[in-house]
């Protein structure tokens, strides 16, 4: 195996994106995900790439669809208000059946809110953001490692399945260091008899458009497009469980919520309480089954997250309101001390807290 | 040591996020496990700059350090900020030609030294940085000077090769400092 390097989260990124194959980078910056540009700046001409600044969010979203159109490996990346701006193109990518790689490294909203890190961007991110009837791959990293392994299947999956993959990822996550290892195995490619290539290269014409005025029609895109959600959500779950095996209380987390976690959860096990976690490495699809077989043996969940509570609607979906979840969330920028968890975590255990 | 979470400190400008990657590197290089984390935005054109840098033997869970082993303080506010936050047994180092206010502890291990002061008088103006490190290498034990010298001559890009003497001049007046 290669030696690791020591990398930002935005740099691994950026450079797991170029090793996928992806040659064509549009963006626009904005703190905390800038340096994924000024990386795809940097190297993408090394690499008879292309890398624009475009002139807006915007303009880089619908410059994504023309790339895919053609069939090739493409993606943008913006901060949570850019990623707003962005949304009409990724609900064209879905309605085009386009696959694209989106990331997002979260800053604190609404508005124009802060530029620390936020998990506050969860339900724009898993249950639409655009318009009409879709749904992204919604991939959380929880580590450079992760950024770099999670770029390069985000890029597989959405040319599997012809959807687009939001990396969803934070401040935290994109700003700091970790040994990294690039090494990735090969890359798997995809037939794309749709890709609007011309006539030279398929027969007839290929057209990419999301727009059909037969009601009819509209609705059967959309019902075979959920088909192959079902697909995804039988197939592409990812997570990872954490001291499990003995856990009365599973903490739900991911990405930089997850690590900070991870330090709660060793110190709330000094102090005698039995807490695990299952951390959610796709927020869509969601490891709802994972959940639900928990829910038969804790006695209660605890929802930790940089927002004011929005995956734990979904912790709660998961296991049917089996347990009692409990929420242990900082937000616009704040990010909670291992402390704070482990003091939730004894609240439940005395029964002082209520629940969501 | 299993796991040393340091944090350094300062102003913007002051270099606290080259010699935190330093530290890191080294940490790398040693074959430990190794996380750093910077505040980031306006900080980087002045006011409170601050880095977390986390050296362990295994996994590292959180990279916030808001509890440190290691706290190299480089201004008055971090320092006062940091002082009481700093973890029993650990150490506190900080810049005395910079912050002239004392506060007391018996728990942790403080040195001072003026490594403004002795930048500028060493023509090593901007390396107070690399000063305080070298002091930091030689109360702690968290990275031997030999491993840092290593890998700042790997880090320092060759067209930069004259920056890596005054650094390594740095870092040794700072480690010989008593």
């Amino acid at each position: 195996m290669a030696d690791k390097v020591l990398m930002k989260g935005n740099e691994a990124l950026a450079e797991a994106a170029i090793m996928a194959g992806c040659k064509h980078y549009f963006g626009y910056p904005i703190t905390p995900q800038t340096e994924v540009a000024a990386y795809m700046a940097k190297r993408m001409p090394k690499v008879d790439g292309v890398f624009l600044q475009a002139e807006s969010e915007i303009a880089a979203i619908n410059m994504v669809i023309g790339v895919s159109a053609c069939g090739k490996r493409v993606m943008t990346s913006s901060s949570s208000p850019g990623i707003s701006l962005k949304s009409e193109g990724i609900s064209y990518l879905a309605g085009c059946e386009l696959p694209a790689l989106i990331v997002n490294v979260q800053r604190g909203g609404p508005g124009l809110g802060g530029i620390q890190p936020s998990q506050s961007d969860y339900n724009q991110t898993t249950k639409g953001g655009g318009h009409g009837d879709y749904k992204l791959i919604v991939l959380a990293p929880a580590s450079i490692q992760e950024m770099v392994d999670l770029t390069f299947k985000g890029f597989d999956l959405a040319d599997k399945y012809r959807m687009q993959t939001m990396i969803l990822a934070d401040g935290t996550i994109g700003q700091m260091m970790e040994p990294v290892s690039l090494d990735m195995g090969e890359v798997k490619t995809y037939d794309k008899p749709w890709a609007t290539t011309g006539t030279r290269y398929h027969e007839g014409r290929n057209v990419v458009n999301s727009l059909s005025l037969s009601p009819a029609q509209l609705e059967q895109w959309n019902i075979d497009r959920y088909e192959r959600y079902k697909i995804v959500e039988r197939d592409e779950v990812m997570f990872e469980e954490f001291m499990m095996d003995d856990a009365e209380i599973c903490v739900v987390a991911f990405g930089i919520a997850a690590r900070v976690s991870k330090n709660a959860i060793l110190e709330a096990r000094k102090q005698g309480l039995k807490v695990g976690m299952i951390r959610p490495i796709t927020l869509w699809p969601f490891p709802k089954d994972a959940l639900k077989k928990a829910s038969e043996k804790v006695k209660a969940f605890l929802s930790v997250e940089l927002n004011m509570g929005q995956m734990i609607d979904d912790v709660k979906l998961a296991i049917d309101c089996k347990k009692p979840v409990y929420l242990c969330n900082r937000t616009g920028g704040v990010i909670m001390s291992p402390d704070e968890v482990v003091e939730k975590l004894k609240q439940i255990e005395k029964g002082d807290l209520k629940a969501w | 040591m299993a796991s040393s979470k340091i944090l350094i400190a300062g102003f913007g400008g002051q270099g606290i996020l080259f010699s935190g990657k330093a530290l890191a590197y080294t940490g790398l290089k040693a074959g430990k496990e190794v996380s750093w984390l910077p505040s980031y935005g306006p900080e980087m054109r002045g006011g409170t700059a601050n880095c977390s840098v986390i050296i362990a033997d295994t996994q590292i869970g959180s990279p916030i350090v808001d509890k440190p082993d290691i706290l190299i303080a480089m201004n008055l506010p971090s320092l006062e900020k940091y002082f009481f936050e700093t973890e029993k047994g650990g150490y506190i180092v900080y810049d005395s030609s910079l912050i002239n206010k004392t506060f007391e502890r018996d728990d942790v291990s403080i040195f001072a030294i003026p490594a403004t002061k002795l930048a500028s008088d060493n023509n090593l103006s901007g390396l107070a940085n690399m000063i305080i490190m070298g002091k930091v290498i030689k109360e702690t034990s968290v990275l031997t000077l030999e491993q840092v010298k290593t890998s700042l001559e790997q880090m320092v890009p060759a067209k930069k090769a004259e920056l890596l003497a005054n650094n390594i001049k740095a870092i040794e007046l700072g480690y010989n400092y008593i």
